[in-house]
């Protein structure tokens, strides 16, 4: 459905330095530097996926959706998106598209939402029957309802994130880019888009490319994560595969009946140990952990058991440190 | 042309949110170019005319310079006020909608308050026709509108270039200002009583004598020649919007490259 084949872009960023004396100069003689921001990007992605576009601060990520959102014309490469090239059929192309920039609103801030809404309808030509299912579908399903008639100066942020996202799929788009979708919102708010931007997914195979900081997004949502740094893409796999690549180690803690001598778990290694608590590091590489579990209980009456995986958060550093980003 | 009425219908009701406001605009609006016109009248009751023109010829010249700069700013502000859609990034925004991006920046704002101007324009247009012994035919009245319309054709085109420069520089727009606050104040007068230059300047770059001063010769029968062809001066007025629009397609098409 998406596929991208050596897209390259920089630009040419003017150089300000420090002094009044740079300055005074600056006014006359510009110097420039050449910023690569994508180099030979290349991947595909099939219809129905959800995908996590992740990567530090200026890797490339907006670029990216500009490009693949038709907003941007990049320097070298091939881009074809449900057999449009984005950038050369604009107007064709961006009817199948929904777009959502979590910084910036796409509503008009002092009237309610459903008058934006309506624009939106005259905008994209959605006719009116499919208008109002679609209405119909979005309101009930991010629960919308008594927000349609509200000013959008009113909302909060999470109410209007649920509406932002609901503008761009009025007009029913086969994908969808989310560009930091869950910024700055809160636990209910965060789940709540989560939880829909799934349901659209699964119900109506709309096609999901995000972009986010927040790896609870990526651990949630997203089926395959494309890593980019420095404008170049450096994985490009599922998070599951990234976790066993670096992350064989589980920690175990384990809460039991009052017990005087210490554990003794082949494969493992004690962290911490008290009477009734102990904290273990295992491989899962070396041992299997229902083993881990057997001895446990051959060797103490065992209350709980919290077995925990490295967060994402730490293996996705562990991959930026690996490619020194 | 349905999508424009309701970019028109969503931005007068967000204006009317903030009503105070509103009215204060529009009162002050319908005073500037008042006063304006009070030094235009006070010269004449001292001079009694200026070349060979009297008042109520130059209040024409004036109500119809004006009328097609309120219009521009009510209904073009879209452009005037481009920078901060650039600036702000939501330009972008308007890039990924099935439109024309024309279209959707002339949507993007309305300038309301202008309507203090417009009446005002009116009024002045009333009196100098009331007071003015024009004979008038339909043709007469179509070069009238076409005057007008051609005015807003010429300030829109401005307001889309200094739009054009900031996909370049976000501080240029103070040279438009030369142009479309200099070119009004230049055109509330007939053009002739200028020096040559710049009566050429604004017929055949900036075409705003083709806005008043040349079809105002064939209302008030003035022209010598083929009438016709005076009437028929406005057009220029459209002709000068086809390089405008080509140089905003150009600009966009470089933001899109460079993403400034």
């Amino acid at each position: 459905m998406i596929t991208l084949q050596g897209i390259s872009k920089s630009f040419r960023v003017a150089k300000r330095s420090a002094g009044m004396r740079q300055a005074m100069k600056a006014l006359f003689v510009r110097e420039h530097a050449i910023v690569d921001a994508l180099r030979d990007i290349s991947f595909t992605i099939k219809e129905g996926e959800i995908v996590g576009y992740i990567g530090p601060n200026g890797a490339g990520k907006s670029t990216t959706i500009k490009v693949m959102s038709g907003i941007m014309v990049p320097d070298r490469g091939s881009c074809s998106i449900m057999g449009y090239t984005p950038w050369q059929e604009r107007r064709a192309y961006v009817g199948n598209i929904g777009v959502v920039f979590g910084q910036r609103s796409q509503l008009w801030w002092d009237v309610p939402v459903i008058d934006s809404f309506e624009l939106l309808r005259d905008i994209y030509k959605i006719p009116h029957r499919s208008y109002a299912g679609n209405l119909d579908l979005l309101t009930e399903t991010l629960g919308l309802g008594s927000l349609l008639q509200t000013p959008v100066r009113q909302l909060s942020l999470g109410q209007r994130m649920r509406c932002e996202i609901a503008a761009s799929l009025l007009h029913g788009p086969k994908i969808l880019f989310l560009d930091e979708p869950t910024i700055g919102l809160d636990a209910i708010s965060k789940i709540a888009v989560r939880q829909f931007i799934k349901t659209i997914n699964k119900e109506k195979g709309v096609t999901v490319i995000l972009t986010t900081h927040d790896m609870s997004d990526i651990e949630a949502l997203a089926d395959r994560i494309l890593m980019i740094g420095n404008g170049t893409l450096l994985y490009d796999g599922n998070l599951d595969e990234l976790r066993g690549r670096f992350g064989t180690h589980r920690t175990v803690t384990v809460d039991y009946r009052a017990n005087a001598t210490p554990l003794d778990i082949p494969g493992a290694s004690l962290l911490s140990w008290s009477p009734e608590r102990a904290v273990l590091s295992v491989d899962t590489e070396q041992v299997l952990m229902a083993l881990v579990i057997a001895r446990l209980s051959e060797q103490v009456e065992l209350v709980d058991v919290a077995i925990e995986t490295k967060p994402v958060d730490e293996l996705i550093v562990e991959l930026y440190k690996e490619h020194r980003i | 042309m349905r999508l424009y009425m309701h970019y028109l219908a969503i931005q007068f009701k967000s204006q009317m949110q903030y009503r105070t406001s509103f009215w204060l605009l529009t009162v002050g609006q319908f005073f500037i170019p008042f006063s304006v016109f009070a030094g235009l009248y006070f010269m004449f009751e001292r001079f009694g005319q200026v070349q060979g023109w009297s008042f109520y010829e130059v209040a024409l010249c004036f109500a119809v310079i004006h009328l097609a700069f309120s219009f521009s700013e009510c209904f073009s502000r879209g452009f005037d006020a481009f920078s901060t859609l650039v600036g702000s990034g939501d330009f972008d925004r308007l890039l990924v909608r099935p439109r024309t991006t024309a279209l959707q920046v002339l949507g993007s704002k309305f300038e309301f308050t202008r309507f203090g101007r417009l009446l005002q324009s009116c009024l002045v247009l009333a009196v100098a026709l009331i007071h003015l012994p024009v004979a008038w035919t339909a043709a007469k009245a179509v070069t009238m509108l076409l005057m007008v319309t051609s005015g807003v054709m010429i300030f829109t085109g401005i307001f889309m270039l200094a739009a054009t420069l900031c996909f370049w520089t976000i501080e240029g727009l103070e040279i438009a200002n030369i142009f479309t606050d200099g070119g009004r104040e230049m055109a509330q007068y007939p053009l002739n009583i200028y020096q040559k230059w710049v009566t050429v300047f604004f017929t055949f770059i900036i075409p705003f004598g083709c806005v008043n001063y040349l079809p105002m010769l064939y209302i008030l029968g003035r022209a010598d020649g083929n009438g016709i062809l005076y009437m028929l001066t406005p057009l220029a007025g459209f002709a000068f919007m086809l390089p405008c629009v080509l140089v905003w397609q150009f600009g966009v098409r470089h933001y899109r490259s460079t993403g400034s």
